[in-house]
């Protein structure tokens, strides 16, 4: 799925933008603790989650996740936002909470990892 | 991409207790060099995944620790090594979802309590030995094909 779509059916706001139209995004998972992100393999996914600290930036670059999705509007300090764009790590922010932001997505096709 | 690797390469990282700002730093740059070595993408996952979490550990839990890595044409050698409290209770601790994770640690997004059974799932030889009151080594070799 293009992560043009993800932010169409998320109502995202983009905080970082990805550096390429061809953004693909094969699979999602979603998560607040970083194991359990690393408990999978999910390389090329969009990771959702409420946490914004810098943890998650470093996870994802571990776990090869492409792009974040916060939840509840959540947004993470400048700091770690100039990090994920030096990671080229595109960021998202939607209004609705993991549940509904997995749900939409997933009944659009998206599956788990 | 074939493997690229002649002779045997090994280094170290230095671990700070409670450092987040440069954690998973060290397990990141492992990554980059293994995957520049021709590692292929799944190998380079497990070490990553592997690594980060026994860094994150001594990161947490120690006042120090050293990260260190021996890699040869057939695998990779991960070393963490804590200057730290140490693990009463082994068995306990492999546990999933067994944890004492500090809550300035749980802000972070630590605490799953599966960081052990994460190393061990991706290491084909995963080995702790934990002294209390001195300290945690955790060494774990995965193969190349
Ligand atoms: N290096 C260490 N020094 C001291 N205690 C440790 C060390 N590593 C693990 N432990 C103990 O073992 C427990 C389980 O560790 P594990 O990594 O599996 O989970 P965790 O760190 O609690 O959570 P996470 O899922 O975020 O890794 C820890 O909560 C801690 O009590
Ligand atoms: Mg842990």
């Amino acid at each position: 799925m293009n992560l043009s779509e993800i932010i169409k059916i998320l109502e995202a706001t983009v905080i970082v933008q990805p550096d390429t139209e061809d953004f693909n995004i094969q699979r999602a998972c979603s998560a607040d603790l970083m194991s359990d992100v690393l408990y999978y393999h999910a390389p090329d996914s969009l990771l959702i989650t409420g946490l914004t600290q810098l943890s998650v930036i470093r996870t994802a670059e571990i776990v090869g996740i492409r792009a974040i999705a916060f939840v509840f509007n959540k947004t993470p300090d400048a700091q770690i936002i100039e990090f994920a764009q030096k990671k080229k790590i595109p960021l998202l922010s939607t209004r609705f909470c993991m549940y509904t932001a997995a749900g939409k997505l997933y009944e659009a096709g998206l599956t788990g990892c | 991409m074939s493997l690229n690797i002649k002779e045997t390469i090994d280094g170290s990282f230095q671990l700070v207790g409670a450092d987040f700002t440069h954690a998973g730093e060290a397990s990141t740059q492992l990554k980059q060099k293994l995957a520049e070595l021709g590692v292929p993408d799944g190998i380079v996952r497990r070490v990553a995944i592997a690594t980060f979490e026994a860094e994150m550990n001594a990161i947490i839990y120690a006042a120090a620790g050293w990260l260190h890595y021996c890699i040869t044409p057939q695998s990779i050698t991960i070393q963490v090594v804590d200057m730290g409290p140490g693990i009463e209770n082994i068995e306990l601790a492999m546990q999933e979802g067994y944890s004492t994770a500090p809550d300035w640690a749980r802000e972070m997004g630590w605490g799953a309590g599966m960081g052990l059974p994460n190393m061990k799932r991706n290491s084909d030889i995963f080995k702790i030995d934990s002294v209390v009151g001195e300290g945690t080594t955790v060494e774990m070799i995965i193969n190349f094909p």
